[in-house]
């Protein structure tokens, strides 16, 4: 950043000239007030920024303090525990922690790829404007505005392996044609599940020894699989949104200049239209990112932890080792490695955010 | 909708191509609107007949199926979420216009690095400050209090309302504060007369995205108001949903119940809805 000494030295094009008289204007003494305008703008917004400092900073310090300290009681206990860090330590051993990180990273994985994949293109379908075009758009942006717990409570109702969607596999006689196949028929437990598909043990292991002999099954948990549906019928249409309002800066003489050069209509997306849009793909896998990676009331109120922790991510454990087993300094740390995973994604893009100002 | 571009009329399918589009728009809007079939038809069925064999048939007689009982159940705890949701919006949307102006219009040295910091504020996994938080409302004496939510949502409310009435107010050309200068107006008489006035549209945008964010929190109002007569209805509703006692078609309707407010919002009001969801991925 240009400091304001050196901008006012060179005033170059119009535009600066102005800029500078504003500050000028701006920054001319009051007689009025006992304060400069910049001065007392800082002053009023102090109380909000104090707040934000304690509610979130502070609380965060003292977070960091809690995942270090021997409370894991009823009773208060904020000696640190010896060594520094042991309650890392004892987390990352636990194999409820791993199937937890497995779990949020291919939640999170799936997540994306399916939210932004369908968002993209039904915002290139939308795009063409044909008849009913906002009914379409308004239903498919329509469960952004549930709560999650609605969500959940649907979706676990459809995925009830007695009813739902197994009905639909019956119904729609797709059985008869797997056991015409000769197969076994298809009754899957969905949320009662404990399957892990794709497991990857074996083919790492091979790779890296010591992944044979881990408790967790690396690979997409069954059980996982209704929640990520019911996550992207959420947040979905946030995609679809985001690349709506994208496309509308996309001006329409690229496609026209791109359809007179002789691309088919495929290419013109494919080739000019979606690396324009490469911007808002960027803003929205790490907003639907962060989301994900805080993910808590969907699946609170969908499976819970799920079998054999299929489904447990590390809001839930934050949650269940806090306030119901009392292990406040074990919640503590999972809620600062949840932060640290989150800060991964967000600083940097703030970051960016704020330099292009 | 304000984000499309003006001019542009809906075209009838001509092409083989547009009728394949047509009908895979129509497949989607199949399974978008499935859990809100799933939802209604549930919910108006009698106790006796839902069963799981017949989830997607429809109810074989009119009646108010579950939603007696659904309301019955959920009305105090609506009360509360509205008792929570609309003063925490009002405090929140006035606080963070003050805010919003500040950080668009008066700069000081080092205000940008405070802003990024606030807006941090809205991406933490609020988790990580819950126990400190729990700790503080203690010590305060408004924990397990509706006021003690009302405070936590308007704190944490902060971000990203300042960040939605900075964008906006960003947009408003400086020319307009020069010109109030010039006639002697200072900071807060600008804010006032000329600012305010032309806000109106970012406070109905900022309210309805403050409202439904509020309404549909759970982490907060689970953790922070540990008596059930004042939960908000997303604690009660998932409280309704895990007891055996009740019926599928009670917990169906009280999901509707509980997702009318912001379903209305976003049916009426969707435009600002939209344009909220925007302004909140920072840019704006």
């Amino acid at each position: 950043m240009k400091s304001p000494t050196a901008r006012r030295a060179n005033p170059g094009t119009p535009e600066r000239v102005d800029e500078n008289r504003l500050r000028w204007i701006k920054e001319k003494p009051r007689r009025r007030g006992r304060f400069s305008d910049r001065t007392l703008s800082a002053i009023i917004l102090s109380p909000a920024m104090t707040l934000i400092l304690i509610f979130v900073y502070v609380f965060i310090a003292i977070t960091v303090w809690v995942s270090l300290s021997n409370w894991h009681t009823m009773k208060i206990d904020m000696s640190i525990r010896d060594p520094l860090g042991a309650t890392y330590g004892q987390m990352f051993m636990m194999p409820r922690w791993h199937a937890n990180l497995r779990n949020v990273f291919i939640f999170t994985a799936l997540f994306l790829t399916l939210s932004i994949g369908f968002g993209l293109l039904l915002a290139i379908l939308l795009d063409r404007k044909l008849i009913g075009h906002t009914i379409f758009r308004n239903v498919f942006l329509f469960p952004y505005a549930l709560s999650f717990i609605v969500t959940g409570i649907a979706w676990r109702w459809i995925f009830n392996p007695e009813t739902g969607i197994n009905i639909l596999i019956d119904g729609l006689g797709i059985n008869k044609l797997i056991q015409g196949l000769g197969g076994p028929p298809l009754h899957p437990g969905w949320t009662t599940d404990p399957a892990v598909l794709f497991s990857l043990n074996n083919w790492l292991g091979a790779l890296f020894p010591p992944i044979k002999s881990m408790s967790i099954q690396l690979g997409i948990p069954m059980a996982l699989i209704p929640v990520i549906i019911a996550a992207a019928w959420q947040l979905t249409g946030f995609a679809m949104s985001m690349y709506i309002a994208g496309l509308a800066t996309v001006p329409h003489e690229l496609r026209e200049a791109a359809r007179i050069d002789g691309a088919t209509e495929f290419q013109v997306y494919t080739k000019v239209v979606i690396p324009q849009l490469n911007p808002v793909t960027v803003s929205t896998a790490i907003i639907l990112g962060h989301v994900s990676l805080k993910i808590f009331d969907l699946i609170f109120a969908m499976t819970g932890v799920g079998p054999g922790f299929a489904t447990d991510v590390p809001g839930i454990f934050v949650f269940e080792m806090t306030f119901k087993a009392t292990r406040y300094n074990l919640g503590a740390a999972a809620s600062v490695i949840m932060l640290l995973l989150v800060s991964l994604i967000i600083v940097p893009y703030l970051w960016a955010n704020m330099r292009k100002r | 909708m304000s984000i499309l571009p003006l001019g542009m009329r809906a075209s009838l399918p001509r092409k083989p191509r547009d009728f394949v589009i047509l009908g895979f728009l129509i497949l989607c809007l199949i399974f978008f609107l499935m859990p809100i079939y799933v939802m209604v038809v549930t919910g108006l069925k009698e106790a006796t007949s839902v069963s799981l064999s017949t989830m997607w048939d429809l109810p074989s007689r009119l009646s108010g199926g579950g939603f007696m009982e659904a309301f019955q159940r959920l009305r105090p705890n609506m009360g509360n979420s509205l008792m929570i949701a609309i003063p925490a919006t009002i405090i929140s949307a006035c606080w963070g216009s003050v805010n919003g102006y500040l950080f668009a219009k008066w700069k000081f040295r080092g205000s940008n690095v405070l802003f990024a910091l606030l807006v941090f504020g809205m991406f933490i996994p609020y988790q990580s400050i819950l126990i400190p938080l729990i700790l503080f409302l203690e010590f305060l004496k408004i924990y397990g209090t509706i006021p003690g939510l009302v405070v936590v949502h308007v704190i944490y409310g902060l971000p990203i309302v300042s960040l939605i009435f900075r964008n906006y107010f960003a947009n408003i050309p400086d020319e307009i504060i020069e010109a109030a200068r010039i006639d002697g107006a200072g900071l807060v008489r600008i804010f006032t007369k000329v600012m305010l006035p032309l806000s109106l549209p970012a406070f109905v945008v900022v309210s309805i995205f403050q409202f439904t964010n509020i309404w549909n929190d759970f982490l907060f109002g689970v953790t922070i108001l540990p008596n059930p007569q004042s939960q908000p209805v997303t604690v009660a509703l998932n409280n309704l949903s895990g007891s055996f006692s009740v019926d599928w078609n009670v917990v169906m309707a009280g999901a509707i119940t509980a997702a009318l407010p912001t379903a209305l919002v976003y049916i009426f009001l969707g435009r600002f809805f939209i344009r909220g969801l925007l302004a909140g991925s920072v840019k704006g």
